[in-house]
């Protein structure tokens, strides 16, 4: 596929033509291309894989797929140092704080890639008794990727797509912060 | 064979020429620390890109090369965006001790790097006890260690400190050693001292079978205090997430990075300088036609080129081998290493006396 | 041996009915006197007009398999007596049963939920079940860690008393590896508590991948249902949906073209391989020796291929059907076994050479986790990890199915138990299943007819009642189906109960016996070659 014929996303010229409307200083905006591009080349994934798709992604990280060519291999363990989360497989309801919980310890710029049909609507557990219809439902999702299992150049799109979604944003002079954090306060203090 | 003096002493009588030696030291000192962090970032980012590329060759892949030629530009993206990447402090911890941990550990690694020899008269700190400041600094790293995993007030990160305290407080002892060896075959502590009585010769060629095994020890033991698999155990990413830098994240986890990885090239460059003649170039006795052709390589370059093989050495040893356990670890340490280290440090001692090196 | 009990025989098996007060002796007789050592099966049971269980249990020695049902009719507060203490399996199959079904067992250790939340409101798999999903939304509150235990303890006259226990004493250094975690290959999580390095004592949690299967295949027809059998073990897709496709062609009748029966038995094989490369990629990972992952997925990418070319899909195939499979497979497809094959047999002295002889591999191995035979049987443990501790487990020889008892290949067993044997075990079955995929190779060049598919197949899946259990020999170990069908004769049937009794289950439940008295890094290896897939241990 090649790079032209991938510019089919209405939603991010959508979110282009908003931002060149405001304009921008050229320093800032020359900043912020610099500070986009190395934020969308420099995605490390946190390795967060419930059921099958982790295979797949495990395959996507193996010699023929490589995702360390696009410099996301550095897959963090600690939600501290990831970039983005690629939920991959099944929520379900107990699993879904933890899933919150993991997402508010990450550090931002964060972002969530919703792989597989499970996490993007519940896929065949839709009709489950403890399965989260979504993982929308829980946190913010940035790029949505159906199959079951995605298959790994999927999951390559998945990720070209984020890429341009980051590209787009505005690091200087917009919002910095997605959500509040929340705040914690332990039972006994 | 250039001598990088002539730059430097000529550099020094010109500031002298229109300047108070006061400002003459400050300037110089301002100077050297500019290029020794220059240096540094430099070379840690040569040796992260160094790193991905190698593992994914060990490991039939790619590596990373889409991003700019040959994935060159792979680092800057990393670097800027862990530059901006946000830093979260926690509640409920020590915060000054949490922030200092992560500056511990780099000044121990710029400490060390600072006393490498990098060629002929470039050198930033040279001193007659060079070898033993070398032990000496290295060590703090484990304090930023440590200070990082307790004050992270979590029990995983407290399992990686406290490993980590226990595997690099046991494998400095084997380093020392090895160290020592070699200094014992050189005659002298200073760093420039060690290289120039290589200039016959290297010393794992001249020190006969105690310099091999000092060798073996120290890339062992060097592995080792560097928490580099087979003994990655305090960052064991399979037992303990990320270990002791688990809470750490943005440029705090980056200067952990960095400082791993800048460690990784003081231990090969420490190995080139004890080992591998320095940035003395290759002479066999007797063949000076090849000898005159190896000096021409300048000197910066033939240290870097030892430098990186050691460190390949390094890689390959990572990527292939598991990981080994606690108990194995300090058994490894105590039960075999250090006596044999000790007794080749005797064994050494005996060939320099009766002369029996070359 | 038991006069009040009902003996009866269905679908070629004895089947025993007894009642609850009668239960627990004859349990002890039977696992004594008659030898039947083994808790194959446990399967809670809502019949409407009672609740209850179905064992299968097998004896270890002759292979011979019987059930017991035990039922109560007391809906509002079911108990039945634990045989906890006799199999030791139990513990973990019972808790399941009353995360479900809400029985409680006289006598178990530990009668928490397994499955499902703490504050979770009814028993999901009861027929009454409330799904309201007011009842039961989404909590995004933390789950409150579950010190506290109770145990239901009957007293000499009968009077069944609650007595509170507690999990983990509050002065232990209790640290939690999971939900999340490198290394625990999914979403498990131990509690464990630990003294310097050495681990004292593991508390499994599971649930958090419980996607509620069993219950959705009660409102599914017959052919929906096999979706599910691939999103249990991914790892033993085509295994999984092999076994209930063969017990529901049992209950229909349908003899499966040989044809058809081939290329399942090769698909089975090549997942096998598959599955058992990615376990020596993880466990190999999971110690440090990163490289070695890549080298096993590096061969699978060919297994993958010839799944794709003839499925269309990687992972989750869809490629056996009732009857058969659903389409032929793609000509190339012998060519490209015996090319996969001999790929992996030559790599195999590979990983050999990376890994296995490595000093600080075999130090981390040997004598690690060691798991005796007896332990291995009294807590079902099947595939690989039971042969490694000298059980002679393989379905495909112990009651074969499919077209095995053809095949000429060997059973590895090897009797030192230890994570080492367990890893070595599954790098021999590899060999096995090449020697079994090149006889099938022939075989199938041999085959005449090109019939892919039963005939006879009806449109509309109808089983007559009854209860039918097949096992099968997953990747990981015996994989069984309980299908109950209450004949019901509208169209769409929809099975009445169906129970997957999954390898992995039984294996987490020697988590705590081989990790005690470890160290922390054992916990790790010792899981990784007890090899398990989590969402087959949820479900």
């Amino acid at each position: 596929m090649r790079y032209e014929d991938f510019k089919d996303n209405e939603y991010i010229d959508s979110l282009v033509e908003q931002l060149n409307a405001s304009g921008v200083n050229v320093v800032v905006g020359k900043l912020d291309q610099l500070l986009n591009w190395s934020r969308s080349n420099s995605l490390w994934p946190f390795c967060f894989g419930t059921s099958c798709c982790a295979i797949e992604f495990m395959c996507l990280g193996a010699a023929r797929y490589d995702m360390a060519r696009f410099g996301a291999e550095v897959a963090r363990n600690s939600p501290r140092q990831a970039d983005y989360i690629m939920c991959q497989g099944t929520i379900t309801y107990r699993m879904a704080p933890v899933l919150k919980r993991l997402y508010e310890q990450m550090a931002e710029p964060k972002y969530v890639i919703a792989c597989g049909a499970c996490t993007v609507s519940g896929g065949p557990f839709k009709n489950s008794y403890c399965v989260v219809k979504g993982i929308d439902e829980i946190i913010p999702v940035d790029v949505y990727l159906p199959g079951c299992p995605p298959r790994p150049e999927a999951m390559f799109y998945a990720l070209m797509q984020l890429q341009r979604k980051i590209k787009v944003t505005r690091f200087l002079g917009g919002a910095n912060r997605k959500e509040k954090r929340m705040e914690y306060v332990p039972e006994d203090k | 064979m250039f001598d990088f003096r002539t730059v430097t002493s000529w550099l020094h009588e010109l500031l002298l020429s229109w300047m108070p030696a006061w400002l003459t030291t400050t300037v110089e000192c301002v100077l050297v620390a500019v290029f020794l962090l220059l240096a540094y970032s430099v070379l840690a980012m040569i040796y992260i890109m160094y790193e991905r590329w190698v593992c994914g060759w060990i490991q039939c892949r790619r590596g990373p090369i889409c991003v700019g030629p040959w994935g060159s530009l792979q680092i800057f993206a990393d670097v800027f965006k862990i530059l901006t990447k946000e830093i979260i402090t926690l509640w409920y911890t020590d915060k000054f001790l949490f922030f200092l941990a992560p500056f511990l550990v780099v000044m121990a690694s710029v400490l060390t790097f600072a006393c490498l020899p990098w060629g002929k008269g470039l050198q930033f700190i040279d001193f007659n006890i060079g070898a033993f400041f070398i032990i000496a600094v290295s060590s703090i790293g484990v304090l930023g260690i440590l200070l990082a995993g307790w004050s992270s007030n979590s029990k995983y990160t407290l399992i990686g400190a406290m490993r980590s305290g226990a595997q690099m407080i046991s494998y400095e002892l084997s380093v020392g050693i090895s160290v020592l060896t070699m200094v014992c075959l050189a005659g002298t502590m200073s760093i420039t001292g060690i290289v120039e009585a290589q200039q016959d010769g290297w010393f794992i060629f001249k020190g006969h079978l105690p310099a091999i095994i000092a060798f073996v020890i120290y890339i062992v033991a060097a592995n080792a205090e560097n928490n580099r698999g087979p003994f990655d155990l305090p960052e064991a990413e399979h037992e303990l997430t990320a270990g002791y830098h688990t809470e750490y994240s943005g440029i705090h986890y980056g200067l952990f990075y960095l400082a791993e990885y800048l460690n990784l090239f003081v231990v090969s460059g420490i190995a080139a300088l004890l080992f591998l003649g320095g940035w003395m170039p290759l002479h066999i006795p007797g063949w000076d036609g090849f000898n005159t052709v190896m000096d021409y390589i300048p000197s910066t370059l033939w240290f870097l080129g030892k430098a990186f093989f050691m460190t390949f050495i390094f890689m390959w040893i990572r990527w292939s081998f598991p990981r080994v356990r606690i108990d194995q670890m300090l058994a490894l340490e105590w039960r075999y290493l250090m006596p044999i280290g000790l007794v080749n440090l005797v064994v050494m001692a005996i060939v320099v006396t009766q002369s029996w090196h070359f | 041996m038991c006069p009040q009990a009902q003996f009866d025989t269905v679908d070629g098996l004895l089947q025993v009915t007894v009642d609850d007060a009668l239960w627990h002796a004859l349990a002890l007789q039977l696992k004594n006197d008659l030898h039947f050592d083994q808790l194959s099966c446990l399967a809670g049971v809502d019949w409407k007009d009672a609740i209850g269980v179905v064992y299968y249990l097998t004896n270890t020695e002759s292979q011979e398999m019987l059930h017991v049902k035990v039922a109560t009719t007391d809906r509002d507060k079911p108990m039945l007596h634990s045989v906890s203490d006799i199999w030791a399996v139990a513990n973990y199959q019972e808790r399941e049963a009353y995360d479900f079904f809400g029985i409680i067992f006289i006598g178990h250790p530990d009668m928490r939920r397994f499955f499902l939340r703490n504050d979770w409101v009814g028993h999901p798999l009861r027929k009454d079940y409330d799904t309201n999903p007011e009842l039961n939304p989404i909590r995004l509150d933390d789950e409150q860690n579950e010190d506290y235990t109770c145990s239901y303890i009957e007293d000499a006259d009968g009077k069944v008393k609650k007595v509170d226990g507690k999990v983990f004493e509050d002065d232990e250094y209790v640290i939690n590896v999971g939900p999340q975690h490198p290394s625990t290959h999914g979403v498990l999580r131990y509690r464990v508590s630990l003294d310097g390095e050495m681990v004292k004592k593991v508390d499994v949690v599971s649930g958090y991948i419980h996607r509620g299967i069993e219950k959705m295949c009660e409102s599914l027809t017959y052919p929906q249902t096999l979706l599910y059998t691939e999103r249990m073990d991914y790892m033993a897709a085509h295994i999984n949906r092999h076994c209930l496709c063969m017990c529901i062609e049992r209950a229909l009748g349908i003899e499966v073209p040989r044809r058809a029966e081939l290329i399942r038995l090769m698909m089975d094989e090549l997942m096998r391989l598959s599955s058992h490369l990615l376990s020596y990629g993880c466990l190999t990972m999971d110690q440090g020796a990163t490289t070695a992952f890549f080298y096993g997925f590096r061969e699978r990418e060919l297994i993958y291929d010839i799944f794709d070319r003839t499925c269309g899909a990687r992972m989750s195939m869809s490629y056996s059907t009732i009857g058969g499979v659903v389409a032929d497979v793609h000509p190339d497809f012998v060519k490209d076994v015996r090319h996969a094959c001999d790929v992996i047999e030559k790599n195999l002295k590979e990983y050999h050479q990376l890994f296995t002889g490595n000093v600080i591999a075999r130090n981390r191995m040997v004598g690690v986790g060691v798991l005796g035979k007896e332990d291995a049987i009294n807590y079902c443990i099947t595939g690989p990890s039971g042969r490694a501790s000298g059980v002679h487990c393989d379905v495909r020889k112990t009651h074969p199915y499919s077209l095995y008892n053809e095949f000429d290949f060997d059973e590895v067993i090897r009797t030192e138990g230890d994570s080492m044997a367990r890893y070595m075990v599954r790098m021999d079955e590899m060999v096995q299943s090449i020697k079994i995929l090149r006889q099938a190779c022939d075989k199938f060049e041999q085959c005449e007819g090109n019939e892919y598919i039963a005939e006879k197949v009806p449109k509309m899946i109808k089983l007559p009642a009854g209860h039918w259990y097949q096992q099968v020999e997953a990747s990981r170990g015996a994989f069984g189906v309980y299908l109950e069908s209450d004949g019901d004769p509208k169209p769409f049937q929809k099975p009445y109960r169906l129970h997957f009794q999954s390898p992995c289950f039984n294996l987490i439940g020697v988590v705590d016996l081989t990790c005690r008295d470890n160290m922390i890094a054992d916990l790790i290896t010792i899981t990784a070659s007890i090899d398990f897939v989590i969402p087959d241990i949820d479900r």
